[in-house]
Order: structure tokens, then sequence, then C-alpha cells
């Protein structure tokens, strides 16, 4: 697989026109599985085709009980500087209740490790929602990261994917479906703990200390250029979206032939306006008139008449030219979006 | 002309005709073996798929009889159900005789007394036939009985047959040249032909059946069509085979097809009289009494822009199916649509589905009603076919609704729980009396509000099929009738109000608001749905406010995902209805009424 990844990276040499990376992100799966050898691979293949910012924000995603002391002593001497750890709960009952392999303590202790290697741009996910989640437990959990001093936070509400073996469980009675008034709560409780601590709501569900927004990910939400490397890994160039075959042996046959297997979608203006309005509106820098213009004088109109009847009901902010969803706002955002759809 | 017999197949609901009318074909060679199916002159997928016959049938056969004559036979079989009556008395007033037929093992049923007296009042020759006597449960001796009783006829007379085995399929034949008078008319008089049905073909425009009374059609013939008063030509003229068979000319006492390139449907009616430019009838046959129909209800289409192409849809259905009515109407919360007339709810239904399988159309129906009579203070009159029309209360002197005589067959232990339904849909018993120790015939006075929704289903579950029911309109009754509206919002829907009697209207409306709190889908704000009678609301349901919608993950690959999901919603949302400030998806309208 390895060795796939680093052809593709040589195939896919032109698709970000030779521009400087200004972020890699290690994501999907079990990255933290990879040997330091391969990642230095990977750098190194990086290296050859691509330019790499001397800044670049380079994430790894890891689950606390992958990070041993010793595999974040290897890691600190990579070029990874930041780390993304699948926290999800300081509580037992919740981590359970969704099958996680590791225990509070364990997430509290491989965080504090971390820092100790000198990973200070530290990221963690909580997820609220949960059954097994009271709104005092909530709280604690926000407030357990906030005393851990941690960077950034991705927090996200219990989702129950269609197909999944949780799905399966709650439709059949054994589990519990999310409540919705109780995960409105937890999100108001979370938007007003976090900006008392001095987070930054950035985006929906992620929130920063200052400078530490996830520089990979605003890319997603700013319609920035992204390749994406490995089976499923989704790629974006201002107007198409393709992805990869999901299927590993697949992919890997593919490209030892030297072919990129992999589906394309090109966008037409609706789509390219529809997804900017999907993805800006959930971030604070929020649809600017300016860009949607560049559409042509027929979005900027339909913008401002849809938007209007949002702006009266506060769930849309107005700043110059630019537009943001109130707190009320972002309970209901996809709501919203689709509203502003063409 | 002395060789022609005109005669239809008649009888109660699953009797057999479509089956024997298949022998029937077969014997005289009129189908070849290859092309020969179960029920062939059921040629509709309807009428395939639900196993019963929808509309009249009309076909020609040539039979060679013992005595050396050939005879020209036309048939046409039937439908049985109820809600196709209008079809039976169409093709009883074409023909000189009828096969009455009566399933060996059920004897004689509502519709088979209905029917044959009918064919009796337009004077047929009735040839009694005891059908089915292949099957073991046949009760020959005792159902001859019955049909004697009936009718009055020797024993003789009767026909055993099996349109299964095909038993007594020549005698029929026989009797059908022995006993139906040969048609009356004359070749030498002016035209005069009848139209019974009629359809629409794309390619051909309409093509109209008839029967000649008088006189000889030709093809190229300059023809007049009496009613309409306008004039075409003969492009076409034939007689209905399995095909249609192209002819020369068609002389009087013969069945035929006529195509005149017309498009329009409104210049063909059916009842019509054909008659030629050159040598004019003095007068018009008299057309067929005008059909009254039992049930109205609103049709809409879903897209408002395709009103004038549903105007077209049910004007070339009308066409091919006499018994529906239509005018326009209007709705707050539909647009423009329809108020349709039908014979009953199965009628209600076989319109819906042509109309979607024939024209593409899918149409939303609102709630049916039948039609009641409405005194205002000031002493007039008015009918009242869909709830707006009914007068406010404070104008209104009373209102009267329709009641019927119903006539239920059934066996003598059903007679009790048959009466409490009978109670509980507001009717009296009249008049109970056995046919047999093992068969009696109820009579009630009913009011027809109370039958035509499900009354038939209920009848049969509690008889456990062993009751058939046929009905006849009676007069009108004061009734305690009131209007109920459902509200979103405190905003009427009117398409959504209906005529109910004040003790049922609070249970509907309970129905009816439990629907809709599960059709309509949660919007940003609290939605009360309530079901009122005048300013009092009897019943009330509420949705509560959408608290939160919005993805957790929105990274690279979720963002088309979540575009795709988003744009469909949307795509659903522009199809929505907007009453007030609630939006009202269209399957709502279309499922409120599946109330079971
Ligand atoms: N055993 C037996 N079954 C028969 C006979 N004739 C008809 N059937 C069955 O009875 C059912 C009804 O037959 P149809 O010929 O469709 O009856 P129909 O009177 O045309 O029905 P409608 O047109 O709907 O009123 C079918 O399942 C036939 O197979 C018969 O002579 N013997
Ligand atoms: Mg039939």
């Amino acid at each position: 697989m390895v060795a796939a990844i680093i052809k593709e990276i040589a195939l896919q040499k032109e698709y970000l026109l030779g521009k400087p990376l200004q972020s890699v992100y290690f994501g999907g799966g079990t990255p933290s599985l990879l040997e330091i050898k391969d990642l230095e691979l990977i750098f190194d293949a990086i290296h050859q085709h691509h330019s790499l910012a001397a800044d670049a924000e380079i994430t790894l995603e890891a689950n606390p009980d992958d990070l041993t002391i010793q595999k974040l002593k290897d890691l600190s001497k990579t070029a990874i500087n930041r780390l993304s750890i699948g926290t999800q709960s300081f509580f037992e009952e919740d981590l359970k209740w969704m099958n996680r392999a590791h225990t509070s303590q364990e997430a509290k202790t491989c965080i504090q490790a971390a820092q100790d290697q000198g990973f200070d741009n530290l990221t963690i996910d909580l997820i609220y929602g949960t059954p097994t989640t009271t709104n005092k437990m909530w709280e604690q959990n926000i407030q357990t990261a906030i005393d851990l001093n941690i960077a950034h936070l991705s927090c996200y509400c219990l989702t129950v994917e269609p197909n999944t073996a949780l799905d399966h469980f709650v439709k059949k009675g054994i589990k519990e479906a999310v409540d919705e008034e109780k995960s409105a709560q937890q999100f108001e409780i979370l938007m007003q703990q976090t900006v008392e601590a001095g987070y930054e709501h950035y985006e929906i569900s992620n929130f920063a200390k200052p400078n530490c927004h996830a520089r990979h990910n605003s890319n997603y939400w700013l319609g920035a250029s992204y390749l994406g490397l490995g089976p499923s890994a989704h790629s974006f160039n201002g107007d198409s979206r393709q992805w990869n075959i999901a299927n590993n042996a697949k992919y890997i046959n593919a490209i030892e032939e030297g072919l990129l297997p992999f589906e394309k979608e090109q966008l037409t203006p609706d789509q390219q306006y529809n997804e900017y309005i999907l993805t800006a509106l959930r971030t604070k820098w929020g649809c600017q008139l300016q860009k949607i213009s560049t559409w042509g004088l027929g979005y900027e109109q339909y913008f401002l008449k849809t938007v209007e009847p949002y702006l009266k009901e506060e769930l849309i902010q107005k700043n110059e030219q630019t537009y943001t969803l109130t707190s009320k706002g972002k309970l209901l955002a996809d709501r919203i979006a689709m509203e502003l759809f063409i | 002309m002395k060789n022609i017999r005109n005669f239809c197949v008649i009888a109660h609901i699953d009797h057999g005709k479509s089956t024997l009318s298949d022998r029937l074909l077969e014997f005289t060679q009129t189908i070849s073996e290859r092309k020969m199916q179960n029920q062939a002159l059921d040629d509709m997928d309807l009428e395939r798929e639900r196993g019963i016959t929808i509309k009249s049938h009309a076909i020609q056969m040539y039979f060679n009889h013992s005595n050396g004559e050939k005879y020209t036979l036309n048939m046409i079989d039937t439908p049985g159900h109820v809600d196709f009556s209008y079809e039976v008395s169409r093709s009883i007033a074409a023909c000189e005789g009828a096969l009455l037929l009566v399933d060996a093992s059920q004897g004689v049923q509502a519709q088979t007394i209905s029917n044959l007296y009918l064919a009796i009042e337009n004077d047929l020759e009735i040839i009694p036939v005891l059908n089915k006597v292949d099957m073991e449960s046949a009760m020959i001796e005792e159902m001859s009985d019955q049909l004697i009783d009936l009718i009055g006829c020797k024993k003789e007379d009767i026909i055993l047959a099996s349109g299964k085995t095909g038993i007594g399929i020549e005698d029929i034949l026989n009797e059908v040249v022995a006993k139906v008078p040969a048609p009356s008319g004359s070749v030498d008089l002016p035209l005069q032909a009848v139209i019974f049905d009629s359809m629409f073909n794309s390619y051909r425009g309409i093509i109209a059946y008839f029967r000649i009374i008088n006189g000889t059609l030709r093809k190229g013939d300059k023809v007049l069509f009496m009613n309409t008063d306008s004039q075409y030509t003969a492009d076409e003229v034939g007689i209905l085979q399995m095909d249609q068979v192209p002819q020369k000319e068609l002389h009087a006492g013969n069945v035929g097809y006529i195509v005149t390139g017309v498009k329009v449907s409104k210049e063909i009616k059916v009842g019509d009289t054909i008659t030629t430019v050159e040598n004019p009838a003095a007068e018009a046959v008299q057309g067929y009494e005008d059909v009254k129909p039992m049930v109205f209800a609103g049709i809409f289409p879903i897209d408002n822009d395709d009103f004038e192409d549903l105007r077209d849809s049910l004007e070339k259905l009308q066409l091919n199916d006499a018994s529906l009515v239509f005018e326009p109407e209007t709705s707050v919360a539909l647009g423009f649509g329809f108020r349709c007339g039908f014979l009953g709810m199965l009628h209600l239904e076989i319109i819906q589905e042509r109309l979607s399988r024939e024209f593409d159309q899918d149409v939303i129906t609102t709630i049916p009603n039948v039609s009641y009579l409405a005194y205002t203070t000031k002493g007039a009159e008015l009918k009242v076919n869909t709830p707006a029309d009914l007068p406010d209360p404070t104008q209104m002197d009373r209102v009267d609704e329709p009641w019927i005589v119903a006539q239920v067959i059934t066996k003598p232990e059903y007679i009790g729980s048959i009466m409490t339904l009978a109670m509980e849909k507001r009717g009296s018993l009249t008049n109970q009396h056995y046919l047999t120790p093992e068969r009696v015939e109820l009579s009630f006075d009913l009011p027809l509000a109370e039958i035509v929704f499900d009354f038939y289903d209920r009848l049969k579950s509690i008889s456990r099929g062993y009751a058939s029911f046929d009905y006849s309109p009676k007069e009108y009754r004061t009734a305690d009738l009131v209007r109920l509206d459902i509200k979103l919002n405190g905003e009427s829907v009117d398409a959504l109000s209906a005529l109910v009697h004040r003790t049922k209207a609070a249970t509907f409306g309970r129905r009816i608001c439990k629907r809709l709190k599960e059709l309509l889908p949660r919007q940003q704000f609290q939605i009360a749905i309530q079901a009122a009678i005048g300013g009092k609301v009897v019943a009330r349901e509420t949705i509560s406010a959408l608290r939160k919608d919005v993805t957790a993950k929105c990274y690279g690959g979720d963002i088309s995902r979540k575009r795709k999901l988003l744009e469909k919603q949307k795509k659903g949302k522009k199809k929505m209805r907007q009453i007030g400030n609630v939006e009202v998806p269209q399957k709502a309208f279309l499922q409120v009424l599946k109330l079971d």
C-alpha cells in the first residue's frame, strides 16, 4: 500500500499545478499504524515531486491507544508537527457506548505525553449527543479539554450513519436514538463554553485557540485545491471533484500498472455555487458577495433574494459584504444552505 | 339481416362472463388458438392485473349453424362490478338478447338481479345459463330452482355450461340463434347509427363504436353527427373482430366502428346518432340516460403547469369511459383542477390509474363526497358537489343527502352482523325475504355517503364473502351535515375539507390530523394541525419546531455527498404547496386519504 501511495504521488505530480503545499494530512483509517520508515519514504516522495511550504501544517490522525510514548518520541523526529487524537470523550460510559478501544485515562495520559514530546499543536475529537452523555458530563468534557490546554477542538454530534452497526442497533431498539433536543442543548453549551475559554468557533464543528485553526481543513471550506492519495481519497481542483476507488486491491493493481483509478465529477456553475454556499456558510469567513458575483450577476441577485428572510429571522447576519450564520442559525446550517441552493 | 344476432353477456361479478366468452370465440374460430389467452376480451392491462372486466367489449363472430345457415353474432362481454353498470346499460341498449350467467356454486346474487331487470326493461330476450357446472361445489338443482324463481323460465330453458371445460357452448349458440330476435331495422331507411362507445387513438384520432338501427354506412360517406351537429367523412368503417376489420359498407342491424380523423374529444359523444349528409334521418335515436355520478372528488395535477394537459387527458379518457364527468374547479391549496364525478370508489381508483398509465398524468385526488342539496334561508336550492359549495351555516336552512335502497343477499347466519353494520351506517332494515331457506334478501334504506366508502369491503369481511350487494338511489332526506375544515397554523386547507355527518366529524377529524402529523415535514417553527367545524376545533395535533439540522462533519468527500443530498431536498421542496407559512409536500395530499 505504501509503495502504491508513493507511486500515486509521482503520478499525480501535475494535479496541484506545482504550487507549494500548505498542509499535509494523514487521516482516514488508521494512519498511525504507519511505521516511521514508511512515513519517511512518503515525505521523500512528496519532496521529490511537489514542493512543501516551509511552515506547512503536517497532521497525523491517531487513536489514543496507538500513541505509546515510544511512538510519540519517534513521531516527534519526523516532519509531523500536529497530532489529531481521536479522544471522543473523557467518560468511560460514553467510550463504552461508542465501542472505543481506549479508556478515558489513556486519553488524558496520551494527550499529556504528546505535549511532553513537544506536540503543542494538538487537536482532539469530542462527541456529544450520545445517549450516555448528560449535559453535565458534556460540560466536563469540554472543561477537561480546556484544562489540558488543547489548541484545537473538533466537536461532532453523534450521527447514526445508514447501514452501520449503530444504525442497525438503533433500528432494532437495542440502542437509543439521538435526542434532537439534547444534542441542540449540548451544541449551545459547546458554543458558549469554548468561546468563554478563548476559542474561536470558526467552523460549525471546529474551535481553535488564536492562530491554531486547522489550515488543512480550512482549505476544504475555502474552496482551495487539494490532492487526496490512497483508496477512496477525494481530490478537488476548483471545478471538478474526483475520488479513487475504495477497494484496496483494485487500487494497488491499477497504480502498479501506472493508472489512476478515480471517478470524476465536473461541477456545473450551479453545483459550484451550491457547494460554496454549503461550505462557506459553515465558517466564520462566511459567504462573500464578491465571490458569488464571480458566477455572474444572476447568482448574486438570487443570493440576495433568498438570503433576505434569514436576515430578518436573525439566522444569518451580514457584515459589509459577508454573510455568516448567527448562533441560532448554526443549529440549522443544513436547512438554511438547502434553502439558499439554486 | 335475418341472420344477424346481437346479444350481451351479463352476470354478477366473477360469475364467468369473460371466460365463457373465450369459449364462444374459440368455437366460432374468431380467435386463433395461437392468440388465445384467458379472458381474451379483457385487453386492458388493468383488467388483466385485477382479474376483472372494466369495459364492455363488443366482438363479431360467425356461426355455422347445423341448419346450414351462417349467422353473424355480435356479442358484448360486460363488466360485473356495480361501479361499471353504465357500461352494462349501454351494452344492453345495443342488443336484442342477453345471456344471463349464474355461477352454479354461488347462485343468484345482487347484480344478477339488477342486471336482469335492466335487460327486461329493454325488452331483451333472456337466455339463462348456469355456469361453472364443472366445479365440485356446483349445486345444479338448487341453483336452477333459484333461476326459475327469478325469471319464471322452464327448467329446460336453462343451459348448463362451463367456460372452463367448454360444456354447453354449442347449445348457447344454437339458443341465441333460435331465441334472440333478428334486428328489426330497415336497410332502405336513412342511416341511423347509435354510438355506444369510443376511444382515442393518437394516430387515427377518435374511433367510435356504433350499432346501425336503420340504413347503410359506406366508406367515404359524408356523415353527420346529429347531436353535436358536425360533419365528417367516413375515412374508414369496419367490423370489430379481435382486430378492427375495414369494410366497404355496413348495414342495419350490424355493429361496427368508424374513423373520421376527428381528434377533438368534444366532437364525439357516446349516445349520439350518425346519419348521412346526403340522406339524413328525420331524427336522432334517443340517446342514453345521463349517468348519475355517486361520488365526487377533486382531481388536480401535481404540477400546476399540467392543468391543460390534464384537461386534455380527461377528455380523451371520457371518450372511453362515458361514466366519467368533470368540470373545472379551483383550490387555494392545489390550484386549478377538476371536480369529477364517479360511479363509486373503484371507479375513482381506476380513473386515477388510467390517467397515470395511459396519459402519464399523476394526480392528487381530494376527499370524495356524495352530492348534497342545500336550501338557503331564502328558499334557493343549491347542488353541493364539493365542500366549498356548502353555504354558510347562517344562510342555510337545511341540507338534504341522497339515500339509497340496498339489497343484500346472504346466508341467514350473517343477518345479525349485517344489521349491526347497517345501523352503524345510519341505515334501517325495510324488508327481509327468504329466497330459499338458505338464502335471504335484506333491504335497507341507507345514506349513500355511508356506503360508497367502505361499506362493501366491510360487508364482504363480516360475511366471509357470502353477501352480495346492490343499490339504487331512492330519495333525499335532511341530514345533519357539517363541513370539516383542516387548518395548518390557522390557515384552512381547502383541498382537505370534507363534508361529514356531525356524529362522525370528530373521529374523522382526529384521523386526518394524526395522519398529517406523520406526513408533514418538520419546519423551523411549530405547526398546529387542527380540524374544525365552523369556529370550533374538534381535533388537534402539533408538530414541534425543527430544533437542529446540521451535519457534524464536512470535509473532502463529505462535501459533494452533502450537496447532492441537499439538492435533492431542494428539488422536493420546489414541489411543495405553500399553505400560509407551512410547506406541504404533494405526498401529504396523496396519502392523507389512505387512512387505514
Ligand atoms: N371452475 C370454473 N371456473 C371458472 C369458470 N368460468 C370462470 N371461472 C373462473 O372464475 C373467475 C372469474 O372469471 P371471469 O371470466 O373473469 O368472470 P367475469 O364474470 O368476466 O368477471 P367480471 O367481468 O369482473 O365481472 C376466474 O378465476 C375464472 O378462471 C368455469 O366455468 N369453471
Ligand atoms: Mg369479465
